[in-house]
């Protein structure tokens, strides 16, 4: 059987499949963003809540993806075998580029503006959704998209806990030394990254606003 | 604090006694015992060196620092007893890059403060027009451009309109001119002065330029190491006695025929 005939008939499953993958994807950068953007704000202003923040988003990232799934499954209401552990899971990965980059954003504009934004009379809570937000924009732009396409690769290894994806196929593929069923998850996935990353690339490209 | 106080012959801005340092593994003093009085109207030039302490002086004014020692006092409210925003509302704020915000239009950046003193939108596009014009750039060519979209000269301008916006009884100015090509700061120079005549602002005027000094200036004040070391109106200025003078109107001579 050729691999197109493979793909063909088994075409359902890799369209189900990829659906079940891009919903983990959507979901858990949906909480990253949630949770990085805002907390990006508030550590601009507060020294000691930054150094912890970023030191246990980037710890979080050092954690091999399979290793932090496996942590998480004892941990009561969030663990456990399935989806919402390992939605958590990519959520707390995708954080740190989401978290970063906005803080970075924020706090790297030129310091004339910000200077003549506080000599105006501006209140820094002004100046933090007028001047600082929308000039970080682009940045945190950027780490959305990183971090999505870390997210759609990361999001394969959730099948290991049984959280469905385009990983089932990898994962089943690797078991029978099947080449096309590696295809048929590595090849929806790589696209999925590729998309992304078009897409968001542009909306960054849209959306600059100097 | 009464509004009379503006009218009066008292001084809108005053420095007691005034001592700032910066506290880090020693502290290190910039200005020290620095005492004046910015009469109503009056164009004060703060001349000197980098590191003099001009800009030091200058921030003290509108409350961007807090003298370590002594006290500043504007419309006779010493500056940490104000509101700071209302009191920077009040002070128009000119620095070198004119320090524009990239993501707003010209428009946009010269209304900021009437915005967020909530006036109506009609009003605020009025008094954009009128600052614009004011400045010398047509509204209809360069209200919606954004300030990349700009020459430094034209920057500048539109920063001196911003801080007019909201018509501030002070003007303080860090450099305005500083960044900007010869033939066009004589421009702007020429061009400010006659504005600053016509809307009689009290102005603190910060550069290192003496001839800039001597054209603009009702009063010049030279600071050395973050002292006062003399003061004068543009015509006594020149002879007073001390080396730091001698040492400013020497860079003067350099430049042959240079007008003094």
């Amino acid at each position: 059987m050729s691999y197109l005939t493979f793909f063909v008939q088994h075409s359902d499953e890799i369209f189900a499949a990829t659906l079940e993958h891009l919903q983990l994807v959507v979901i858990a950068m949906s909480m990253a963003i949630l949770i990085g953007v805002p907390l990006g704000l508030l550590l601009v202003h507060r020294k000691v809540l930054r150094t912890i923040a970023l030191s246990i988003a980037s710890i979080l990232q050092t954690i091999p993806s399979l290793a932090l799934f496996g942590f998480l499954i004892p941990i009561p209401f969030i663990g456990g075998i399935g989806k919402r552990t390992a939605i958590v899971a990519l959520a707390l990965y995708a954080l740190l580029p989401i978290l970063r980059n906005t803080y970075v954003g924020l706090t790297s504009i030129d310091a004339a503006v910000l200077e003549s934004a506080e000599a105006m009379g501006m209140t820094s809570t002004q100046i933090l959704l007028r001047v600082r937000f929308p000039l970080a924009f682009p940045f945190i732009l950027a780490g959305i998209r990183t971090a999505t396409i870390i997210t759609i690769g990361v999001a394969t290894i959730a099948a290991a806990i049984g959280a469905g994806g385009l990983g089932t196929f990898i994962f089943r593929g690797v078991a029978l030394v099947s080449d096309k069923l590696l295809l048929a998850g590595a090849i929806p996935a790589a696209l999925l990254a590729i998309l992304a990353d078009l897409l968001l690339g542009f909306l960054e490209r849209r959306l600059r606003v100097i | 604090m009464n509004t009379k106080a503006l009218t009066t012959s008292e001084d809108l801005i005053k420095f007691r006694d005034v001592f700032f340092s910066v506290r880090g593994g020693e502290s290190r003093e910039i200005l020290s015992c620095v005492s004046l009085g910015v009469p109503h109207g009056e164009t004060l030039v703060l001349l000197g060196r980098s590191g003099s302490g001009k800009t030091t002086l200058l921030k003290l004014i509108n409350g961007m620092l807090v003298p370590t020692q002594g006290e500043v006092l504007v419309q006779q409210r010493r500056t940490t007893d104000w509101n700071l925003i209302q009191l920077r509302r009040r002070i128009g704020y000119v620095i070198q890059d004119a320090g524009l915000f990239p993501h707003f239009t010209v428009a946009e950046n010269v209304g900021l403060i009437p915005t967020l003193e909530k006036w109506g939108s009609r009003r605020i596009a009025a008094r954009v027009e009128e600052l614009l014009q004011l400045v010398g750039l047509e509204p209809r060519d360069f209200a919606n451009r954004r300030p990349r979209e700009l020459s430094g000269g034209q920057r500048q301008r539109v920063g001196v309109a911003r801080a007019l916006a909201a018509d501030p009884p002070i003007l303080l100015m860090d450099e305005p001119f500083g960044a900007l090509d010869p033939v066009t700061r004589a421009e702007m120079q020429r061009e400010f002065s006659a504005l600053a005549r016509r809307l009689g602002k009290t102005i603190v005027f910060v550069t290192h330029d003496l001839r800039e000094a001597l054209f603009l200036a009702s009063r010049i004040i030279l600071l050395e190491a973050g002292q006062v070391v003399a003061s004068g109106s543009p015509r006594t200025f020149m002879q007073i006695d001390h080396p730091e003078v001698r040492a400013f109107a020497a860079s003067l001579a350099i430049n042959p025929g240079a007008p003094v």
